[in-house]
């Protein structure tokens, strides 16, 4: 099938078929770039359809509140970027709080949010938050929540964003991963198990195998590769519209509207990402099933249909690579570190701006490279 | 506190299952046998120790055969755990599991999967209708629950589907009708194996008995019927079949359907050991060599699991697995093993004598394979063959990501209804081989488990370690 | 649809109940069998088109005999009956429902 004597130039290479890939790829290509996507396994096959599709503005580390704001406002109109409403359902997210300390921190946090000028976290008592939430626990004695807030499906948001790329002339490599980069004149040269493409600007966006491409490129950027565990439950008779986090617990918990249950928010298996392989850490599931009973009684007896893990790339600060390498063209934007689903819009159209423009109209500076250089 | 660690664990009672564990403890090794039935037997000989008479007359030899492996298993030192769901099978070796919603987890060495078969899928127009169920269903109403099946069409091809037949004549209950898919081309492609059948001329006998018992009942047989279909809206009505040239409608409330049995190989894949098509019995199974080691040094398969040879195989597949077990984990030595699993090699391979023959002259009819666009394929989320189609002109090339492309495969049955029809679509839209397309990745639990039950593993796991 | 081979000893009777009506049954027998026996097979409604569905497989596989007892989603085919026991259909989650 594979004939490895392909070779195809563009304007630009993106590494990495997930869901920053494609938004990258789609918003060059809407700017009139042409693109070769190169994917190692499938599109989608690693933490853009393994995700909890959050789209969560409530609680991101500060340096990502303008970016998550700005992608805020390009999911509550998804469909008109990738003629699809790849699943979103907007309602609110909610944080919860069951003791008087975690109600203070998240008071504390929501004013760190309105000093550097942003107005979406609010902060609302026990009373509010039952009538939103019938179904959490009296224990709770209120929230932080994001209204428009809420979740949307992972594997229909990357198949829009595939189809939509396809659509606008991008071309995809799947089964193509990268074996080495050379620089040739202007231009970067990919040289992959599918074939060598040609382009003046390459971006990274390979997820947790970025640090790996980061090396091919002179980046020395670290990257470690984690495996966040998902819980997905039968149907059950809808009960709840918001998606459900808890102040300092690994917890995330939302029903899809087909009725199925998600757990998920920072349990984490084994990564073997040279082999795309992930381990379960029961443990880590027992932990997220006691969480979702203590927090929504209702779970007691609500069936598990299926637990997986996939693969992510962390940073060591926990927030992403976005912004320029040390080589010409060459721009990273990766590791994510669990938070990047909602940002994928955004990120998107912030490296189509830097590989276009080479510069962002969006504050990106927090997330530069060479934060990490020694 | 019950105990936890094992030389062995079984996983599945069946014939396979049975032998493995009794042989294993014969060698002295200390055994768990985990069963999700209430009593040892497996499917083919469910319930076998509790038969009524009556039971045992329409049932017959073979299945009362089962028996004597039963009280083997009682009398022998192995722990048998009964009603229990396995729902994960660590590459540890830990296999955890749900006993009336209690979660417990038991570790072997080695862990011997014997998991048996389930019914190949024939997705059909209206094979969703309540009053469509398997033929082996209606056999195991038969053997459980002491009822028989009325006014039964059954539908399809295979031996269980005259044995199923004869049983019911014999019950008192004549099948309104046999509708079978094998054509007289089966018969001249099977003929060439005839001769290795006859080795086991008394299966031959036995098969030709069925027929006459049928043809003196006057059951109605139609040959080479096609676009099969149950006609109902809530409930099924009728099966509606074209055969010998003309349209063909036979009204029933119960249809029985039946293509032959295929491996589960849902902890194999679970596992990630390695499997394999087979075009001839066209299913997947997990690779093994000849005492049922697989690709993993911890696991060995056992019986149908491993490949579709039928009970005496898997009994005699059963205790080659435990003879690898044994020697695997230092009980027996290597010398042993060979010199016992010479003799148990041999007589298998005689017992396969007539396998070619039956798998050839009932391979299933490629409208099973290529099921109609609107044939629901997917049970749990209803999705139609056309969709896969669709979804693979969308650059949709492989089962796991029919997941991504529509929900297929993504029910509480994780794919055991629809996963070899899915393969053989893709592998049909993509003209690809069945191995290229690759089967759904399978993920633990194995079968739903509630939340309290996962919860409460963390204890359990806990007391293990502090004990 | 269903005839018991024999008839059963009495002492080997017993009732249970599903959605509130009486049923029948012998001992030995899954909740998916007794259900068959009183004719009825069509237990849910699916979640997608809302369609009937009953047992089908009776080993465990299928998934399609789903019923709740206490609340707990479980296969009919896989629990024995007992005198008394209290069966109830799973919610219906298709949209079309209430």
């Amino acid at each position: 099938m594979k004939s490895s004597s392909n070779s195809a130039t563009a304007d630009t290479i993106v590494i990495g078929g997930g869901l920053h890939g494609c938004s990258t790829a789609l918003h060059l290509a809407l700017r009139g770039m042409k693109v070769i996507v190169v994917e190692k396994d499938r599109v989608g096959r690693h933490a853009s359809s393994a995700n909890a599709g959050g789209v969560r503005r409530l609680g991101r580390a500060l340096p990502e509140v303008p970016l998550s704001a700005a992608s805020a406002q390009m999911w509550q109109n998804i469909e008109a970027l990738v003629d699809d409403d790849c699943g979103f359902v907007a309602s609110y997210q909610v944080k919860l709080a069951d003791t008087d300390e975690q109600m203070d921190q998240l008071r504390a946090r929501a004013q760190q949010v309105r000093d550097i000028g942003f107005e979406h976290e609010h902060i609302i008592d026990q009373q509010t938050l039952r009538d939103l939430v019938p179904a959490v626990s009296p224990a709770c004695i209120g929230a932080m929540a994001v209204k428009g807030d809420g979740f949307a499906n992972p594997f229909q948001t990357i198949k829009a964003f595939h189809q939509k790329c396809k659509q606008l002339g991008v071309t995809f490599h799947e089964g193509s991963g990268v074996d080495r980069i050379e620089r040739a004149g202007t231009e970067w040269s990919v040289q992959t198990a599918d074939g060598t493409f040609v382009a003046p600007n390459i971006v990274n966006c390979a997820g947790a195998w970025g640090g790996k491409i980061a090396a091919m490129l002179g980046d020395d950027l670290h990257v470690e590769a984690r495996a966040p565990m998902l819980i997905i439950t039968e149907k059950m008779p809808h009960f709840i519209d918001c998606v459900a986090g808890a102040q300092g617990i690994p917890f995330s918990f939302k029903q899809f509207p087909n009725g199925t249950v998600l757990i998920g928010g920072g349990h984490v298996g084994t990564a073997h990402p040279d082999i795309n392989k992930t381990d379960l850490n029961f443990e880590g599931l027992a932990t997220y099933a006691k969480t979702a009973q203590r927090y929504f009684p209702i779970m007691k007896n609500a069936k598990i249909v299926r637990c997986w893990a996939g693969i992510e790339g962390f940073m060591p600060d926990g927030i992403p690579v976005i912004g320029a390498g040390q080589a010409d063209n060459v721009f990273h934007s990766f590791g994510y570190s669990a938070h990047g689903y909602q940002m994928g819009p955004v990120c998107g159209k912030i490296l189509s701006e830097l590989v276009i423009d080479k510069a962002s109209t969006l504050p990106i500076a927090p997330f530069a490279p060479t934060r990490f250089a020694a | 506190m019950m105990q936890s660690q094992f030389d062995i664990v079984v996983v599945g009672a069946g014939p396979a299952g049975m032998s493995a564990a009794v042989e294993a403890a014969k060698h002295g090794a200390t055994v768990c046998l985990l069963d999700e039935q209430q009593r040892a037997g497996g499917q083919i000989y469910r319930n076998v120790a509790q038969t009524t008479p009556a039971q045992a007359k329409i049932l017959g030899k073979d299945y009362l055969a089962g028996g004597r492996l039963v009280q083997e298993l009682g009398q022998s030192a192995v722990d048998h755990r009964a009603g229990v769901t396995v729902w994960n099978v660590g590459e540890d070796g830990a296999v955890t599991y749900s006993r009336n919603e209690q979660a417990g987890q038991v570790r072997g060495q080695h862990v011997i999967i014997a998991n048996g078969a389930t019914e190949r899928p024939v997705p059909i127009p209206g094979w969703t209708l309540p009053g469509v169920i398997t033929a082996g269903a209606a056999q195991i109403m038969m053997k459980s629950d002491g009822l028989v099946a009325q006014n039964a069409v059954l539908v399809g091809s295979g031996p269980l589907l005259y044995l199923v037949a004869t049983q019911l004549l014999a019950a008192g209950a004549p099948p309104k009708a046999l509708v079978e898919t094998q054509t007289r081309r089966n018969l001249m492609s099977a003929l060439p194996h005839f001769f290795g059948a006859v080795k086991d001329w008394k299966q031959l006998v036995k098969g030709m008995r069925f027929l006459v018992t049928l043809k003196r009942a006057k059951v109605p047989r139609y040959t080479a019927a096609s676009e099969i279909a149950v006609e109902g809206t809530d409930h099924a009505q009728a099966v509606t079949f074209r055969a010998g040239g003309k349209d063909h409608r036979i009204e029933t409330d119960m249809v029985l359907l039946h293509q032959g049995v295929v491996p589960n190989t849902q902890i194999s894949r679970s596992l990630k050991l390695d499997h394999r098509f087979d075009d001839i019995q066209r299913c997947f199974h997990p690779v093994t060599d000849a005492l049922g080691q697989s690709s993993h040094p911890l696991f060995s398969i056992a019986g149908d699991g491993a490949g579709i040879g039928g009970a005496k195989v898997a009994a005699i597949s059963g205790r080659l697995a435990a003879l690898n077990a044994l020697a695997s984990i230092g009980k027996i030595d290597a010398g042993l093993r060979d010199t016992q699993a010479a003799g148990l090699i041999r007589s298998r391979q005689s017992e396969l004598s007539i396998r070619p023959f039956l798998d050839v002259l009932y391979t299933p009819p490629e409208e099973v394979f290529a099921p109609a666009d609107d044939t629901i394929i997917c049970r749990c989320e209803e999705v139609r063959a056309g969709d896969i189609r669709k979804f693979a002109a969308m650059g949709c090339d492989g089962p796991n990501r029919t997941k991504v492309f529509g929900r297929c495969g993504m029910g509480p049955c994780q794919g055991r209804n629809c996963g070899l029809t899915v393969t053989e679509i893709l592998a049909a839209e993509h003209k690809r081989t069945q191995n290229e397309v690759g089967a759904f990745r399978i993920r633990a639990p194995l079968k739903p488990v509630t939340l309290s039950e996962l919860s409460a593993l963390s204890d359990t796991i806990h007391q293990d370690k502090t004990q | 649809m269903f005839k018991p081979l024999e008839t059963p000893p009495s002492d080997e009777q017993l009732s249970f109940t599903f959605d509130g009506k009486p049923v029948a049954a012998t001992r030995g027998m899954s909740v998916a069998g007794a259900l068959f026996q009183s004719s009825t097979d069509a237990i849910r409604n699916t979640p997608v088109s809302g369609s009937a569905r009953g047992p089908f497989c009776m080993m465990g596989a299928c998934y399609d005999c789903l019923v709740q007892i206490d609340g707990v989603t479980v296969q009919a085919c896989q629990i024995p009956v007992t005198d008394g026991l209290v069966v109830s259909r799973v919610p219906n989650t298709h949209k079309g429902a209430e």
